[in-house]
């Protein structure tokens, strides 16, 4: 059985960033979620020049799993350094599978305040939802077995490639 | 003899119950002042809840009335969006009736969650968490002398918002060492976080038997003992637990130990002042030191719900 | 009844005896060790191959409960657990409610004690009315009745003068007073040794010196009056030393140590273990040691077990709530054999602390296997392991610091009087 070969991230970053480009106004805001959505929201925000700062969401606690997992050793300190009230908000994840992580991230939003619209881009979608949701801008579909994970890594320079671990 | 592995520590080595800092990794230690960082921000937001501990239910079981350190965990419990039922026991009727163990066997079986302890005993929350079931956590908030460790923990966490590296720091605790709970603990969390030099000082009265053994250096005179230090941790004169003999009066115990202006000057120019209230002014700090501006006294009490948001959140979740 | 104990390993160390000798009882007696008497037949043969033979324990602290504390134990439960653990005489002191400074108490407890059968209760009478500290007690009738000793308990005797004068008064009849130092202001609000684990734990401390400041006090009006003193449950080294010095000096002193005290030091508190809420403290490892070698040397003349059961509504409170004590009478023969061994003496050296040495204390009859004495002897396996299992103890006290922990040293048979009061598996 042959590992599937993954696609290069940098060149999804880059077709993201394409996409996402006549979308993006002076006032959008950039929310990534860490570390991964993180990463990548800071390379779109250089690459699309957007003038809002972005934000970091650690959705530690949102969270529908604190029962069966606690809470994960290093929880980062959310940051939102714009006002979300009335604001048009793209959230960024690395890879959107079960739609889990995008829920308690729009609820962690929520309180921070009532945006105008949320979208969703995300870096690759493997499928297997298990709630209603749905990214907007998509860098590609991955088909990928249950058992499998992938995740973003980031090198020294600041390089982001996917990689593939098996459970 | 007794229970030869740690009763805080579950099998895993997670956190199970908070009931002091001795005896806990630093990596423990870490984790909670890095997730309280987290709730700081939580508690500058608009909207200051999170919904962790929804449905959780979590007993504030005080046997020494205590309106601060009540109101701050239950402020806590609150912003995690947990239930919380307040109960202040009272030592007169107990002496007749339940003991601690039959008041705790009892609410347990209402279905608590968490049991928030202050009692008067050292040792008193170690009865408890003897006696509750596995899924029960039980946090001390102050038993007898003993231990006061989430009070311990936003101590340490303020240092760490002024300071940032403990491992160039030199700090002085000052006052009644003897009979504090607050003191054990801010000894154990500071050697634990690798301060190089924790210093103590008091009159002879004061200061326990072996207390160097904790590793601190001991000190008599306040001018040598606050000479060149980052941080200075007042402690409150516990009239309340002074019977007798320590002190011959508040007044000459101001005039050697008190912290003035002039005292505070022999510390370094940008030394912090703590204080785990409520302070008595003009005993053990005079009031333009308490409200000055290397006092952070205030921004300890707002710390404070944020560890505690820390504390039950990592227990919770274990 | 004429018993035969056979094969044993008779240890008697009143006369340095530690031998294969078979014994031979009746009418209550020891008729002869070694071979029978002439006509002699058996009723009963014991066989105590691997097993050793010993005089009947002597304790000097068992607390019977009774009158008063009957919610804690009774007089049935504690006399069955003293003969569990191989007691045939002990001493009971006089902290009982109402305490024992009357004549009529006295004669219902030794009465209440007869009836039962088993050991021989030597009651401790109270040195002042009440144990209150003010008057003394009427000391020749309180003899007359029973008492063997008059002692102040626990209780705080502060006025100096009344100590005075009740060595006086006691000399005069050459009674023995039984003090355990503890110098009540020193002491006072104290629940733990005044040393680093007090300090760790937050406990309010008891120093050294509660014991050393009386101590220096009572061996001083000793002198004064030539009142003959037993000291109790000492627990400091300097207390070990100041009585070393003045046996040296010729006064007419005596000490015993507590079993726990031979084993337990402050560290073993633990977490809060109430099991170790004892009085006096558990001291620090060094003062442990200093207790041990005592023992060794015979400084301290013997060990007691310092019985003291308590409910468990009492105990399993916070440390500093709970009642102090430990229950100990059925841990006296392993507890010293563990000292004995483990300071590497012989195994009658060790035997001797617990029978003929607390008898001399006493100055009863006992604690010795001769022809023509009493049929007090205590037979039990040196080498069988057993666990101490809170539940599994007869005293109706299970607070024991030793909850769970392995004993070597196990009570097979033990007989009073040349009845056997208990024999086990």
């Amino acid at each position: 059985m042959t590992n599937p070969s993954l696609p290069d991230a940098e060149a999804l970053l880059a077709s993201l960033a394409a996409q996402m480009r006549a979308h993006v106004t002076a006032q959008t805001g950039l929310v990534g979620i860490v570390t991964g959505g993180a990463w990548l929201a800071e390379r779109l925000h250089r690459e699309l020049k957007l003038e809002v700062p972005h934000g970091s969401l650690d959705v530690s606690f949102y969270r529908d799993d604190f029962q069966h997992k606690g809470l994960k050793r290093k929880v980062t300190p959310s940051a939102i350094p714009f006002e979300v009230e009335g604001r048009d908000l793209i959230l960024v994840d690395d890879v959107l599978y079960t739609g889990r992580t995008i829920r308690a991230a729009m609820n962690e939003l929520f309180d921070y305040g009532r945006p105008a619209s949320i979208r969703l881009a995300a870096l690759v979608d493997r499928g297997g939802r298990e709630l209603p949701i749905a990214a907007q801008f998509v860098g590609t579909m991955l088909a990928l077995p249950a058992r499998y994970n992938i995740e973003l890594k980031r090198d020294t320079q600041g390089r982001l490639s996917l990689v593939l671990q098996q459970p | 003899m007794f229970l030869s592995s740690n009763p805080q520590l579950n099998k895993h080595g997670e956190l199970h119950h908070l009931l002091s800092i001795e005896g806990l990794p630093a990596a423990i230690l870490w984790q909670i002042l890095d997730t309280a960082q987290s709730f700081v921000g939580v508690t500058q937001r608009e909207v200051k809840k999170v919904p962790l501990l929804r449905g959780k239910v979590i007993f504030n079981l005080f046997f020494e009335p205590s309106t601060r350190t009540r109101t701050t965990f239950e402020i806590a419990a609150k912003r995690l969006s947990a239930d919380v039922i307040n109960l202040a026991v009272n030592l007169s009727s107990q002496s007749k009736g339940e003991s601690v163990l039959d008041t705790v066997a009892n609410l347990a079986a209402m279905q608590a969650d968490m049991f928030i302890v202050r009692h008067g005993q050292s040792g008193a929350p170690y009865l408890i968490a003897r006696h509750v079931g596995e899924d029960i956590h039980v946090v001390n908030a102050g038993d007898g002398r003993h231990a006061h460790p989430t009070q311990g923990l936003l101590d340490v966490f303020t240092i760490r918002h002024y300071k940032k590296d403990f491992r160039a720091l030199r700090v002085a605790i000052v006052g009644d060492i003897l009979h504090s709970r607050v003191a054990r603990s801010q000894i154990h969390a500071l050697t634990t976080l690798g301060v190089p030099e924790l210093r103590v000082i008091g009159p002879k009265t004061l200061l326990p038997s072996n207390v160097d053994n904790l590793g601190v250096h001991v000190y008599h005179d306040m001018a040598k003992g606050l000479k060149d230090v980052d941080v200075v941790m007042m402690l409150r004169l516990q009239n309340e637990r002074m019977e007798g003999s320590f002190l011959p009066s508040p007044q000459e115990f101001f005039k050697f130990y008190g912290l003035t202006a002039d005292k505070l000057a022999l510390a370094k120019p940008d030394a912090i002042v703590l204080h785990p209230g409520p302070m008595n002014r003009g005993v053990e700090i005079d009031s333009d030191v308490a409200d000055g501006n290397q006092s952070v006294i205030l921004p300890q009490v707002t710390f404070g719900i944020a560890i505690r948001m820390a504390v039950m959140s990592i227990l919770a979740g274990n | 009844m004429k018993i035969h104990i056979k094969n044993g390993r008779l240890i008697d160390p009143a006369s340095a005896t530690d031998a294969r000798q078979d014994v031979f009882i009746a009418a209550g007696k020891i008729v002869a060790i070694g071979a029978p008497p002439p006509g002699y037949h058996a009723n009963r043969t014991l066989d105590a191959g691997g097993l050793v033979v010993c005089p009947g324990l002597v304790d000097l602290a068992v607390r019977l409960r009774e009158p008063g504390f009957e919610y804690m134990a009774t007089l049935e439960s504690e006399m069955f657990a003293a003969a569990a653990g191989g007691v045939t005489s002990l001493a009971c002191p006089p902290d009982t409610d109402p305490p024992l400074d009357e004549p009529g108490l006295v004669e219902m407890l030794k009465f209440r004690a007869r009836n039962l059968n088993q050991a021989h209760v030597y009651p401790v009478g109270a040195l002042t009315v009440g144990l209150k500290g003010t008057h003394l007690t009427e000391m020749a009738e309180l003899t007359d009745a029973g008492c063997v000793a008059f002692s102040h308990a626990d209780a705080p005797l502060t006025d100096t003068q009344l100590l005075l004068r009740a060595l006086q008064y006691a000399a005069t009849f050459d009674f023995p007073v039984w003090l355990r130092p503890q110098d009540a202001g020193l002491a006072r609000g104290g629940v733990a040794h005044d040393g680093q684990v007090a300090t760790r734990l937050g406990l309010a401390a008891i120093p050294a010196c509660a014991e050393t400041v009386a101590l220096s006090a009572i061996l001083l009006l000793a002198r004064e009056t030539g009142a003959r003193i037993h000291l109790c449950r000492l627990s400091s080294a300097e207390g070990m030393d100041m009585v070393r010095q003045a046996k040296h000096l010729g006064l007419k002193v005596s000490c015993d140590i507590a079993i726990h005290h031979a084993h337990l030091s402050e560290m073993d508190i633990g977490y809060f273990d109430p099991n170790c809420n004892l009085t006096p403290p558990l001291r620090s490892q060094r003062d442990r040691d200093a207790l041990r070698a005592a023992l060794a040397d015979g400084t301290a003349d013997a060990l007691c077990s310092d019985h003291a059961p308590v409910d468990d509504d009492a105990k399993q409170l916070p440390f500093g709530e709970a009642e102090t004590g430990a229950t100990g009478v059925e841990l006296l023969l392993p507890l010293t054999l563990k000292w004995a061994e483990e300071s590497r003496l012989p195994l009658a050296q060790g035997l001797a602390r617990i029978t003929s040495d607390p008898a001399r204390v006493l100055g009863i009859n006992a604690g010795r296997l001769t022809p023509g004495a009493s049929a007090d002897i205590c037979i039990f396996d040196p080498e069988r392991y057993w666990k101490v299992e809170a539940q599994a103890l007869k005293s109706q006290g299970k607070n024991t610091p030793f909850t769970g922990i392995e004993v070597k040293g196990r009570v097979r048979y033990t007989l009073v009087e040349g009845q056997i009061v208990f024999e086990s598996a």
